[in-house]
Protein backbone atom coordinates (compact mmCIF):
# COMPACT_ATOMS: atom_id res chain seq x y z
CA UNK A 1 0.00 0.00 0.00
CA UNK A 2 1.26 3.06 -1.05
CA UNK A 3 1.59 6.03 1.55
CA UNK A 4 -0.91 8.10 -0.52
CA UNK A 5 -3.36 5.62 -0.41
CA UNK A 6 -2.18 4.98 3.49
CA UNK A 7 -3.49 8.66 3.90
CA UNK A 8 -6.70 9.04 1.92
CA UNK A 9 -7.96 6.77 4.63
CA UNK A 10 -7.49 8.16 7.53
CA UNK A 11 -9.50 9.73 9.53
CA UNK A 12 -12.83 10.19 8.14
CA UNK A 13 -12.73 7.68 5.41
CA UNK A 14 -16.37 5.38 5.73
CA UNK A 15 -15.71 1.95 7.02
CA UNK A 16 -14.53 -0.72 4.32
CA UNK A 17 -13.34 1.69 1.86
CA UNK A 18 -10.21 0.35 0.78
CA UNK A 19 -11.99 -3.40 1.08
CA UNK A 20 -12.43 -3.25 -2.91
CA UNK A 21 -8.92 -2.75 -3.62
CA UNK A 22 -7.90 -6.22 -3.14
CA UNK A 23 -5.57 -8.36 -0.52
CA UNK A 24 -2.55 -5.75 -0.47
CA UNK A 25 -5.34 -3.24 0.92
CA UNK A 26 -5.44 -3.35 4.57
CA UNK A 27 -9.36 -2.38 5.43
CA UNK A 28 -11.04 -0.42 7.93
CA UNK A 29 -12.05 -2.60 11.04
CA UNK A 30 -12.93 -0.38 13.31
CA UNK A 31 -13.76 3.54 13.42
CA UNK A 32 -13.50 5.13 16.70
CA UNK A 33 -15.78 8.43 15.58
CA UNK A 34 -15.93 11.48 18.35
CA UNK A 35 -15.33 9.74 21.66
CA UNK A 36 -15.14 11.12 24.85
CA UNK A 37 -14.54 9.31 27.93
CA UNK A 38 -15.36 10.29 31.94
CA UNK A 39 -13.67 9.39 34.62
CA UNK A 40 -16.54 10.57 37.10
CA UNK A 41 -16.52 14.63 36.02
CA UNK A 42 -13.04 14.35 34.88
CA UNK A 43 -12.98 14.25 30.86
CA UNK A 44 -10.08 11.91 30.21
CA UNK A 45 -10.83 11.40 25.91
CA UNK A 46 -11.63 14.61 23.92
CA UNK A 47 -13.55 13.89 20.78
CA UNK A 48 -11.15 11.12 19.16
CA UNK A 49 -11.61 10.18 15.73
CA UNK A 50 -9.51 7.13 14.05
CA UNK A 51 -9.69 4.05 12.59
CA UNK A 52 -7.80 0.56 13.35
CA UNK A 53 -7.16 -1.70 10.33
CA UNK A 54 -7.24 -4.99 9.72
CA UNK A 55 -4.05 -7.49 9.68
CA UNK A 56 -2.19 -4.07 10.65
CA UNK A 57 -1.02 -3.03 14.56
CA UNK A 58 -2.00 0.14 15.48
CA UNK A 59 0.59 1.55 18.36
CA UNK A 60 -1.44 4.73 20.48
CA UNK A 61 1.68 6.41 22.02
CA UNK A 62 1.85 9.46 24.37
CA UNK A 63 2.86 10.53 27.42
CA UNK A 64 1.51 9.21 30.61
CA UNK A 65 -2.31 10.01 31.35
CA UNK A 66 -2.60 11.26 27.41
CA UNK A 67 -5.64 8.83 27.25
CA UNK A 68 -4.16 6.04 25.37
CA UNK A 69 -4.91 3.32 27.73
CA UNK A 70 -8.55 5.08 28.67
CA UNK A 71 -8.92 4.55 24.56
CA UNK A 72 -7.92 0.79 24.22
CA UNK A 73 -10.31 0.48 27.05
CA UNK A 74 -12.87 2.31 25.55
CA UNK A 75 -13.00 -0.79 22.24
CA UNK A 76 -14.16 -3.58 24.82
CA UNK A 77 -16.12 -1.41 27.17
CA UNK A 78 -14.09 -3.04 29.73
CA UNK A 79 -14.11 0.29 31.93
CA UNK A 80 -17.93 -0.94 32.38
CA UNK A 81 -17.17 -2.95 35.32
CA UNK A 82 -16.17 0.44 37.30
CA UNK A 83 -19.50 2.85 38.22
CA UNK A 84 -18.62 6.12 37.61
CA UNK A 85 -16.71 5.83 34.51
CA UNK A 86 -18.45 6.13 30.86
CA UNK A 87 -17.90 6.72 27.38
CA UNK A 88 -19.58 9.14 24.88
CA UNK A 89 -19.21 8.93 20.60
CA UNK A 90 -19.24 6.13 18.50
CA UNK A 91 -17.24 3.00 18.32
CA UNK A 92 -17.98 1.22 14.87
CA UNK A 93 -16.82 -2.28 14.56
CA UNK A 94 -18.27 -3.44 11.22
CA UNK A 95 -20.92 -1.50 10.76
CA UNK A 96 -22.44 -1.79 14.20
CA UNK A 97 -21.85 0.51 16.63
CA UNK A 98 -20.89 -0.93 20.11
CA UNK A 99 -20.89 1.80 22.48
CA UNK A 100 -24.80 1.22 21.54
CA UNK A 101 -26.67 0.08 25.56
CA UNK A 102 -28.28 -3.02 23.56
CA UNK A 103 -24.81 -4.39 22.81
CA UNK A 104 -24.59 -7.47 24.58
CA UNK A 105 -21.10 -6.84 26.52
CA UNK A 106 -20.37 -10.32 27.44
CA UNK A 107 -20.45 -11.35 23.29
CA UNK A 108 -18.83 -8.19 22.35
CA UNK A 109 -16.09 -9.08 24.63
CA UNK A 110 -15.42 -12.59 23.46
CA UNK A 111 -14.93 -11.24 20.05
CA UNK A 112 -12.21 -8.48 21.59
CA UNK A 113 -9.14 -10.20 23.13
CA UNK A 114 -7.04 -7.92 25.23
CA UNK A 115 -3.76 -8.24 27.35
CA UNK A 116 -2.83 -6.43 30.30
CA UNK A 117 0.29 -4.45 31.32
CA UNK A 118 1.16 -6.90 34.01
CA UNK A 119 0.64 -11.16 33.33
CA UNK A 120 -2.95 -11.92 35.17
CA UNK A 121 -2.78 -15.91 34.46
CA UNK A 122 -5.60 -17.14 36.48
CA UNK A 123 -5.24 -19.41 39.59
CA UNK A 124 -5.68 -22.21 37.85
CA UNK A 125 -3.65 -25.05 35.65
CA UNK A 126 -1.81 -23.74 32.18
CA UNK A 127 -3.95 -25.80 30.62
CA UNK A 128 -7.83 -24.47 32.15
CA UNK A 129 -5.96 -20.94 31.91
CA UNK A 130 -6.68 -21.37 27.82
CA UNK A 131 -9.69 -23.68 28.23
CA UNK A 132 -11.45 -21.04 30.17
CA UNK A 133 -12.40 -18.72 27.58
CA UNK A 134 -13.17 -21.34 24.72
CA UNK A 135 -15.36 -23.54 27.24
CA UNK A 136 -17.07 -20.16 27.89
CA UNK A 137 -19.02 -20.36 24.26
CA UNK A 138 -18.00 -23.44 22.66
CA UNK A 139 -18.47 -26.80 24.30
CA UNK A 140 -16.14 -28.97 22.61
CA UNK A 141 -15.40 -32.79 22.44
CA UNK A 142 -12.41 -33.79 24.71
CA UNK A 143 -9.57 -34.10 21.84
CA UNK A 144 -10.62 -30.66 19.50
CA UNK A 145 -10.22 -28.60 23.09
CA UNK A 146 -7.31 -30.41 23.37
CA UNK A 147 -6.03 -29.34 19.99
CA UNK A 148 -7.55 -25.79 20.63
CA UNK A 149 -5.35 -25.29 23.67
CA UNK A 150 -2.22 -26.93 21.81
CA UNK A 151 -2.64 -24.49 18.90
CA UNK A 152 -3.20 -21.32 20.77
CA UNK A 153 0.07 -22.28 23.25
CA UNK A 154 1.83 -22.44 19.80
CA UNK A 155 0.45 -19.41 18.19
CA UNK A 156 1.69 -17.41 21.83
CA UNK A 157 5.13 -19.60 20.78
CA UNK A 158 5.04 -21.22 24.48
CA UNK A 159 4.26 -24.77 23.53
CA UNK A 160 7.28 -26.24 23.85
CA UNK A 161 8.24 -24.55 27.11
CA UNK A 162 5.16 -25.72 28.72
CA UNK A 163 3.57 -28.86 26.77
CA UNK A 164 4.97 -31.37 29.74
CA UNK A 165 3.60 -29.39 32.61
CA UNK A 166 -0.27 -28.72 31.10
CA UNK A 167 -1.80 -29.61 34.34
CA UNK A 168 0.71 -27.20 36.65
CA UNK A 169 -0.23 -24.07 38.03
CA UNK A 170 0.41 -20.97 35.56
CA UNK A 171 1.34 -18.73 38.35
CA UNK A 172 4.66 -20.87 38.38
CA UNK A 173 5.56 -19.55 35.13
CA UNK A 174 8.11 -16.99 34.33
CA UNK A 175 6.89 -13.01 33.51
CA UNK A 176 7.44 -13.48 30.22
CA UNK A 177 6.04 -17.02 29.90
CA UNK A 178 2.90 -15.68 31.88
CA UNK A 179 2.34 -12.90 29.59
CA UNK A 180 2.74 -15.49 26.42
CA UNK A 181 0.24 -17.37 28.55
CA UNK A 182 -2.35 -14.41 28.63
CA UNK A 183 -1.90 -13.92 24.95
CA UNK A 184 -2.48 -17.51 23.74
CA UNK A 185 -5.86 -17.33 25.98
CA UNK A 186 -6.66 -14.36 24.36
CA UNK A 187 -5.83 -15.80 21.23
CA UNK A 188 -7.83 -19.13 21.95
CA UNK A 189 -11.04 -17.67 21.77
CA UNK A 190 -10.67 -16.46 18.18
CA UNK A 191 -11.01 -12.97 18.48
CA UNK A 192 -11.41 -10.50 15.39
CA UNK A 193 -9.49 -7.81 17.20
CA UNK A 194 -6.54 -7.98 19.73
CA UNK A 195 -5.87 -5.12 22.17
CA UNK A 196 -2.58 -5.20 24.12
CA UNK A 197 -1.98 -2.85 27.04
CA UNK A 198 1.72 -2.20 27.16
CA UNK A 199 2.07 -6.38 26.84
CA UNK A 200 5.56 -6.15 27.18
CA UNK A 201 6.54 -3.28 29.76
CA UNK A 202 6.90 -5.54 33.11
CA UNK A 203 8.92 -7.43 30.93
CA UNK A 204 12.78 -8.10 30.19
CA UNK A 205 14.55 -7.69 27.01
CA UNK A 206 14.48 -10.83 25.22
CA UNK A 207 10.51 -11.47 27.05
CA UNK A 208 9.95 -8.34 25.15
CA UNK A 209 11.68 -9.54 22.17
CA UNK A 210 9.40 -12.41 21.70
CA UNK A 211 6.37 -10.66 22.32
CA UNK A 212 6.78 -8.39 19.11
CA UNK A 213 8.07 -11.49 17.28
CA UNK A 214 4.70 -12.86 18.15
CA UNK A 215 2.67 -9.51 17.59
CA UNK A 216 4.52 -9.55 13.91
CA UNK A 217 2.85 -12.67 13.59
CA UNK A 218 -0.15 -12.68 15.03
CA UNK A 219 -0.51 -9.44 12.87
CA UNK A 220 -1.49 -12.18 9.81
CA UNK A 221 -4.78 -12.55 11.70
CA UNK A 222 -5.99 -9.67 13.51
CA UNK A 223 -6.67 -6.18 14.15
CA UNK A 224 -4.37 -5.58 16.49
CA UNK A 225 -3.99 -2.35 18.73
CA UNK A 226 -1.26 -1.37 21.53
CA UNK A 227 -0.73 0.73 23.56
CA UNK A 228 3.12 1.63 24.48
CA UNK A 229 5.25 3.44 26.15
CA UNK A 230 8.57 2.54 24.04
CA UNK A 231 9.01 4.80 21.34
CA UNK A 232 10.92 2.08 19.75
CA UNK A 233 8.69 -0.42 20.20
CA UNK A 234 6.16 1.47 18.58
CA UNK A 235 8.72 2.32 15.25
CA UNK A 236 9.62 -1.33 15.30
CA UNK A 237 6.19 -3.36 15.67
CA UNK A 238 3.12 -1.20 14.07
CA UNK A 239 2.03 -0.05 10.92
CA UNK A 240 -0.05 2.83 12.35
CA UNK A 241 0.48 5.39 15.17
CA UNK A 242 -1.70 7.53 17.23
CA UNK A 243 0.07 10.17 19.38
CA UNK A 244 -1.91 11.52 21.83
CA UNK A 245 -1.46 14.09 24.32
CA UNK A 246 -4.31 15.24 27.20
CA UNK A 247 -6.88 13.35 26.25
CA UNK A 248 -6.63 14.27 22.84
CA UNK A 249 -5.54 12.63 19.59
CA UNK A 250 -2.68 14.96 17.77
CA UNK A 251 -1.69 13.08 15.32
CA UNK A 252 -2.77 9.62 13.25
CA UNK A 253 -0.65 7.95 10.21
CA UNK A 254 1.21 5.49 9.26
CA UNK A 255 4.28 4.75 11.93
CA UNK A 256 6.44 5.73 9.03
CA UNK A 257 5.29 8.95 8.32
CA UNK A 258 4.79 9.86 12.06
CA UNK A 259 8.28 8.87 12.99
CA UNK A 260 10.03 10.58 9.99
CA UNK A 261 7.98 13.21 8.80
CA UNK A 262 5.39 13.88 11.54
CA UNK A 263 2.91 17.23 10.40
CA UNK A 264 2.88 18.25 13.91
CA UNK A 265 5.46 20.23 16.04
CA UNK A 266 3.70 18.64 19.11
CA UNK A 267 4.24 15.19 17.90
CA UNK A 268 7.92 15.68 16.66
CA UNK A 269 9.18 16.91 20.01
CA UNK A 270 7.83 13.65 21.88
CA UNK A 271 8.97 11.28 19.41
CA UNK A 272 12.57 13.16 19.29
CA UNK A 273 12.55 13.18 23.38
CA UNK A 274 12.09 17.05 23.68
CA UNK A 275 8.99 16.65 26.14
CA UNK A 276 7.55 13.23 27.75
CA UNK B 1 31.55 6.44 66.03
CA UNK B 2 29.19 7.27 68.67
CA UNK B 3 25.89 7.46 66.37
CA UNK B 4 26.71 3.69 65.69
CA UNK B 5 27.02 2.75 69.18
CA UNK B 6 24.15 4.11 70.36
CA UNK B 7 22.24 2.73 67.26
CA UNK B 8 22.84 -1.15 68.14
CA UNK B 9 22.27 -0.44 72.18
CA UNK B 10 18.98 0.87 70.42
CA UNK B 11 18.59 -1.91 68.52
CA UNK B 12 19.41 -4.19 71.45
CA UNK B 13 16.81 -2.85 73.56
CA UNK B 14 14.13 -3.25 71.44
CA UNK B 15 14.75 -6.43 70.26
CA UNK B 16 14.72 -7.21 74.04
CA UNK B 17 11.68 -6.03 74.66
CA UNK B 18 10.05 -7.59 71.77
CA UNK B 19 11.85 -10.87 72.29
CA UNK B 20 10.80 -10.37 76.35
CA UNK B 21 6.87 -9.47 74.95
CA UNK B 22 6.10 -12.45 72.56
CA UNK B 23 7.82 -14.42 75.78
CA UNK B 24 4.97 -13.62 78.05
CA UNK B 25 2.45 -13.83 75.48
CA UNK B 26 3.46 -17.50 75.03
CA UNK B 27 3.67 -18.03 78.75
CA UNK B 28 0.06 -17.82 79.21
CA UNK B 29 -0.46 -19.81 76.46
CA UNK B 30 1.55 -22.57 77.14
CA UNK B 31 0.61 -22.52 81.06
CA UNK B 32 -3.27 -22.84 79.68
CA UNK B 33 -1.86 -25.88 77.31
CA UNK B 34 0.02 -27.49 80.13
CA UNK B 35 -2.86 -27.35 82.71
CA UNK B 36 -5.72 -28.16 80.34
CA UNK B 37 -3.04 -31.57 79.81
CA UNK B 38 -2.40 -32.08 83.51
CA UNK B 39 -5.74 -32.37 84.23
CA UNK B 40 -7.43 -33.47 81.46
CA UNK B 41 -5.40 -36.03 80.07
CA UNK B 42 -6.65 -38.33 82.66
CA UNK B 43 -10.29 -38.17 81.67
CA UNK B 44 -9.38 -39.06 78.09
CA UNK B 45 -10.65 -42.82 78.18
CA UNK B 46 -12.57 -44.89 76.13
CA UNK B 47 -15.71 -44.19 78.43
CA UNK B 48 -15.91 -40.56 77.58
CA UNK B 49 -16.95 -41.24 74.11
CA UNK B 50 -19.18 -43.78 75.04
CA UNK B 51 -21.18 -43.00 78.00
CA UNK B 52 -23.50 -40.47 78.95
CA UNK B 53 -22.65 -38.07 81.02
CA UNK B 54 -23.41 -39.27 84.26
CA UNK B 55 -24.99 -38.31 87.94
CA UNK B 56 -22.70 -37.19 90.89
CA UNK B 57 -20.99 -40.10 92.24
CA UNK B 58 -21.17 -42.70 89.59
CA UNK B 59 -18.72 -43.21 85.96
CA UNK B 60 -19.82 -41.95 82.92
CA UNK B 61 -18.69 -39.78 79.94
CA UNK B 62 -19.48 -37.33 77.51
CA UNK B 63 -20.88 -38.82 74.70
CA UNK B 64 -24.25 -36.93 74.56
CA UNK B 65 -22.93 -33.63 74.64
CA UNK B 66 -20.12 -34.38 72.15
CA UNK B 67 -23.10 -35.58 70.13
CA UNK B 68 -24.90 -33.01 70.53
CA UNK B 69 -22.04 -30.10 70.01
CA UNK B 70 -21.24 -31.80 66.83
CA UNK B 71 -24.62 -31.98 65.77
CA UNK B 72 -25.38 -28.02 66.45
CA UNK B 73 -22.10 -26.96 65.32
CA UNK B 74 -22.25 -28.93 61.97
CA UNK B 75 -25.76 -27.55 61.30
CA UNK B 76 -24.50 -24.13 62.39
CA UNK B 77 -21.96 -24.16 60.00
CA UNK B 78 -23.93 -25.64 56.82
CA UNK B 79 -26.19 -22.67 57.06
CA UNK B 80 -24.02 -20.29 57.94
CA UNK B 81 -21.20 -21.11 55.55
CA UNK B 82 -23.39 -20.13 52.36
CA UNK B 83 -25.23 -17.48 53.80
CA UNK B 84 -21.95 -15.78 54.92
CA UNK B 85 -20.16 -16.38 51.71
CA UNK B 86 -23.04 -15.09 49.67
CA UNK B 87 -23.39 -11.61 51.49
CA UNK B 88 -19.45 -11.65 51.85
CA UNK B 89 -19.73 -12.09 47.61
CA UNK B 90 -22.37 -9.61 47.47
CA UNK B 91 -20.55 -6.96 49.63
CA UNK B 92 -16.85 -7.58 47.52
CA UNK B 93 -18.42 -7.99 44.26
CA UNK B 94 -21.81 -6.19 43.56
CA UNK B 95 -22.47 -3.71 46.24
CA UNK B 96 -18.60 -1.38 45.97
CA UNK B 97 -19.45 1.92 46.80
CA UNK B 98 -23.06 1.53 46.69
CA UNK B 99 -24.95 3.36 50.15
CA UNK B 100 -26.38 -0.35 50.78
CA UNK B 101 -23.44 -2.43 50.57
CA UNK B 102 -21.71 0.32 53.04
CA UNK B 103 -25.00 0.02 55.99
CA UNK B 104 -25.15 -3.71 55.21
CA UNK B 105 -20.85 -3.81 56.26
CA UNK B 106 -21.68 -1.45 59.09
CA UNK B 107 -24.12 -4.06 60.61
CA UNK B 108 -22.34 -6.94 59.88
CA UNK B 109 -19.51 -5.23 61.86
CA UNK B 110 -21.74 -4.94 65.04
CA UNK B 111 -22.79 -7.89 65.03
CA UNK B 112 -19.22 -9.61 64.61
CA UNK B 113 -17.97 -8.03 68.02
CA UNK B 114 -21.86 -8.32 69.88
CA UNK B 115 -21.23 -10.41 72.74
CA UNK B 116 -22.66 -14.07 72.37
CA UNK B 117 -24.65 -13.68 75.40
CA UNK B 118 -26.98 -11.16 73.56
CA UNK B 119 -26.94 -13.56 70.87
CA UNK B 120 -28.24 -16.12 73.36
CA UNK B 121 -31.02 -13.65 74.69
CA UNK B 122 -31.94 -12.35 71.24
CA UNK B 123 -32.89 -16.36 69.96
CA UNK B 124 -34.12 -17.04 73.83
CA UNK B 125 -36.43 -14.11 73.11
CA UNK B 126 -37.96 -14.80 70.21
CA UNK B 127 -37.64 -18.88 70.01
CA UNK B 128 -37.18 -20.24 73.60
CA UNK B 129 -39.99 -18.28 74.98
CA UNK B 130 -42.30 -18.68 71.74
CA UNK B 131 -41.69 -22.21 71.35
CA UNK B 132 -42.15 -23.05 75.58
CA UNK B 133 -38.86 -25.30 75.73
CA UNK B 134 -35.38 -25.20 75.27
CA UNK B 135 -35.00 -27.13 71.75
CA UNK B 136 -31.37 -27.71 70.02
CA UNK B 137 -33.02 -25.95 67.07
CA UNK B 138 -33.03 -22.77 69.10
CA UNK B 139 -29.16 -23.80 69.78
CA UNK B 140 -28.42 -24.11 66.18
CA UNK B 141 -29.88 -20.66 65.45
CA UNK B 142 -27.63 -19.06 68.02
CA UNK B 143 -24.50 -20.40 66.17
CA UNK B 144 -25.91 -19.51 63.00
CA UNK B 145 -25.67 -15.93 64.25
CA UNK B 146 -22.12 -16.06 65.70
CA UNK B 147 -20.79 -17.77 62.72
CA UNK B 148 -22.86 -15.97 59.70
CA UNK B 149 -20.75 -12.48 60.40
CA UNK B 150 -17.66 -14.37 60.52
CA UNK B 151 -17.65 -15.86 57.20
CA UNK B 152 -19.29 -12.68 55.71
CA UNK B 153 -16.20 -10.34 57.07
CA UNK B 154 -13.17 -12.96 56.15
CA UNK B 155 -15.22 -13.77 52.57
CA UNK B 156 -15.50 -10.26 51.97
CA UNK B 157 -11.43 -9.14 53.09
CA UNK B 158 -10.14 -11.95 50.72
CA UNK B 159 -12.39 -11.49 48.06
CA UNK B 160 -11.02 -7.61 48.25
CA UNK B 161 -7.59 -8.96 47.54
CA UNK B 162 -8.01 -10.47 44.52
CA UNK B 163 -6.65 -7.68 41.87
CA UNK B 164 -9.40 -6.26 40.21
CA UNK B 165 -6.91 -6.66 36.64
CA UNK B 166 -7.51 -10.58 37.29
CA UNK B 167 -11.60 -9.92 37.05
CA UNK B 168 -10.71 -7.46 33.73
CA UNK B 169 -8.93 -10.52 32.57
CA UNK B 170 -11.75 -12.46 32.68
CA UNK B 171 -14.26 -9.82 32.01
CA UNK B 172 -12.40 -9.31 29.07
CA UNK B 173 -12.52 -12.56 27.66
CA UNK B 174 -16.63 -12.35 27.58
CA UNK B 175 -17.13 -14.35 30.85
CA UNK B 176 -20.44 -13.31 32.55
CA UNK B 177 -20.06 -11.39 35.68
CA UNK B 178 -21.20 -15.13 37.94
CA UNK B 179 -18.30 -16.60 36.47
CA UNK B 180 -15.79 -14.64 36.99
CA UNK B 181 -16.67 -14.36 40.79
CA UNK B 182 -16.97 -18.55 40.36
CA UNK B 183 -14.32 -19.25 38.61
CA UNK B 184 -11.93 -16.87 39.25
CA UNK B 185 -11.95 -15.20 42.29
CA UNK B 186 -13.25 -17.87 44.35
CA UNK B 187 -10.14 -19.80 43.30
CA UNK B 188 -8.03 -16.78 44.15
CA UNK B 189 -9.47 -16.27 47.45
CA UNK B 190 -10.48 -19.56 48.45
CA UNK B 191 -7.37 -20.24 51.07
CA UNK B 192 -8.33 -17.33 52.95
CA UNK B 193 -12.09 -18.18 52.74
CA UNK B 194 -11.92 -21.36 54.22
CA UNK B 195 -9.73 -20.63 57.04
CA UNK B 196 -12.57 -17.87 57.85
CA UNK B 197 -15.34 -20.84 58.22
CA UNK B 198 -12.71 -22.88 59.90
CA UNK B 199 -12.33 -20.01 62.35
CA UNK B 200 -15.87 -19.55 62.50
CA UNK B 201 -16.16 -23.14 63.44
CA UNK B 202 -13.65 -23.10 65.89
CA UNK B 203 -15.28 -20.24 67.48
CA UNK B 204 -18.72 -21.52 68.38
CA UNK B 205 -17.58 -24.87 69.07
CA UNK B 206 -16.86 -23.66 72.12
CA UNK B 207 -19.11 -20.74 72.70
CA UNK B 208 -21.25 -21.29 75.90
CA UNK B 209 -23.42 -18.43 76.79
CA UNK B 210 -25.66 -18.92 73.58
CA UNK B 211 -26.63 -22.26 73.84
CA UNK B 212 -26.95 -22.11 78.17
CA UNK B 213 -30.00 -19.85 76.53
CA UNK B 214 -31.22 -21.96 73.89
CA UNK B 215 -30.21 -25.47 73.79
CA UNK B 216 -29.33 -25.87 77.48
CA UNK B 217 -28.85 -29.09 78.54
CA UNK B 218 -29.51 -32.69 78.84
CA UNK B 219 -28.29 -35.63 81.10
CA UNK B 220 -29.49 -38.13 78.42
CA UNK B 221 -28.68 -39.11 74.99
CA UNK B 222 -31.31 -37.15 72.82
CA UNK B 223 -31.47 -36.65 69.25
CA UNK B 224 -34.36 -34.47 69.25
CA UNK B 225 -33.82 -30.98 68.00
CA UNK B 226 -36.89 -29.98 69.48
CA UNK B 227 -36.00 -30.89 72.87
CA UNK B 228 -32.90 -29.69 75.27
CA UNK B 229 -29.51 -31.22 73.90
CA UNK B 230 -26.46 -32.01 76.36
CA UNK B 231 -23.26 -30.31 74.53
CA UNK B 232 -19.71 -29.91 75.97
CA UNK B 233 -19.60 -26.11 76.45
CA UNK B 234 -22.76 -26.36 79.09
CA UNK B 235 -21.80 -29.19 80.48
CA UNK B 236 -18.42 -28.12 81.49
CA UNK B 237 -19.84 -25.19 82.47
CA UNK B 238 -21.92 -27.08 85.06
CA UNK B 239 -19.56 -29.58 85.97
CA UNK B 240 -16.49 -27.84 86.24
CA UNK B 241 -18.73 -25.31 88.64
CA UNK B 242 -20.24 -28.95 90.51
CA UNK B 243 -18.28 -29.61 93.85
CA UNK B 244 -17.84 -32.93 92.91
CA UNK B 245 -14.67 -34.42 91.89
CA UNK B 246 -15.46 -37.14 89.19
CA UNK B 247 -17.49 -34.03 87.22
CA UNK B 248 -15.09 -31.56 87.29
CA UNK B 249 -12.55 -34.59 85.84
CA UNK B 250 -14.79 -34.80 83.23
CA UNK B 251 -15.07 -30.90 82.83
CA UNK B 252 -11.10 -30.77 82.00
CA UNK B 253 -11.55 -34.11 79.77
CA UNK B 254 -14.33 -32.04 77.80
CA UNK B 255 -11.74 -28.85 77.65
CA UNK B 256 -9.17 -30.47 76.46
CA UNK B 257 -11.38 -32.26 73.34
CA UNK B 258 -12.99 -28.74 72.48
CA UNK B 259 -9.23 -27.59 72.21
CA UNK B 260 -7.91 -30.18 69.91
CA UNK B 261 -10.78 -30.58 67.88
CA UNK B 262 -9.85 -26.99 67.24
CA UNK B 263 -6.22 -27.38 66.54
CA UNK B 264 -7.37 -30.29 64.43
CA UNK B 265 -9.66 -27.90 62.46
CA UNK B 266 -6.91 -25.19 62.30
CA UNK B 267 -4.42 -27.95 61.14
CA UNK B 268 -7.12 -29.30 58.16
CA UNK B 269 -7.81 -26.01 57.14
CA UNK B 270 -4.27 -25.23 56.30
CA UNK B 271 -3.81 -28.68 54.69
CA UNK B 272 -7.26 -28.33 52.73
CA UNK B 273 -6.58 -24.81 51.14
CA UNK B 274 -2.91 -25.09 50.22
CA UNK B 275 -4.04 -28.71 48.21
CA UNK B 276 -6.68 -26.57 46.44
CA UNK B 277 -4.39 -23.98 45.28
CA UNK B 278 -1.42 -26.29 44.40
CA UNK B 279 -3.41 -29.19 42.84
CA UNK B 280 -5.49 -27.04 40.21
Amino acid sequence: MSPATARQVMPFSPPNALAAEGEAASRQKVLIRNVEFYYGAFKALKNVTMPLHDKRVTAFIGPSGCGKSTLLRVLNRIYELYPGQRAAGEVIIDGENILSPRVDLNLLRARIGMVFQKPTPFPMSIYDNIAYGIRLYERLPHHELDERVESALRRAALWDEVKDKLRQSGLGLSGGQQQRLCIARAVAVRPEILLLDEPASALDPLSTQRIEELIAELKADYCIAIVTHNMQQAARSSDYTAFMYLGELIEFDETERIFTRPKQKHTEDYITGRFG
Amino acid sequence: MGVYRRRRIVNGMVMGLAVAATAFGLLWLVLVLWTLLENGIAAITPALFSQMTPPPGSAGGLLNAIFGSVLMTLIATLIGTPTGILAGTFLAEYSRGSRFGEVVRFINDILLSAPSIIVGLFVYEIMVVKMGHFSAWAGAAALVIIVIPVVVRTTEDMLNLVPNALREAASALGSPKWKVIVMVSYRAAIQGMVTGVMLAVARIAGETAPLLFTALNNQFWSTNMNGPMANLPVVIFQFAMSPYADWQVLAWGGALLITITVLLLNIGARALASWGTFKQ
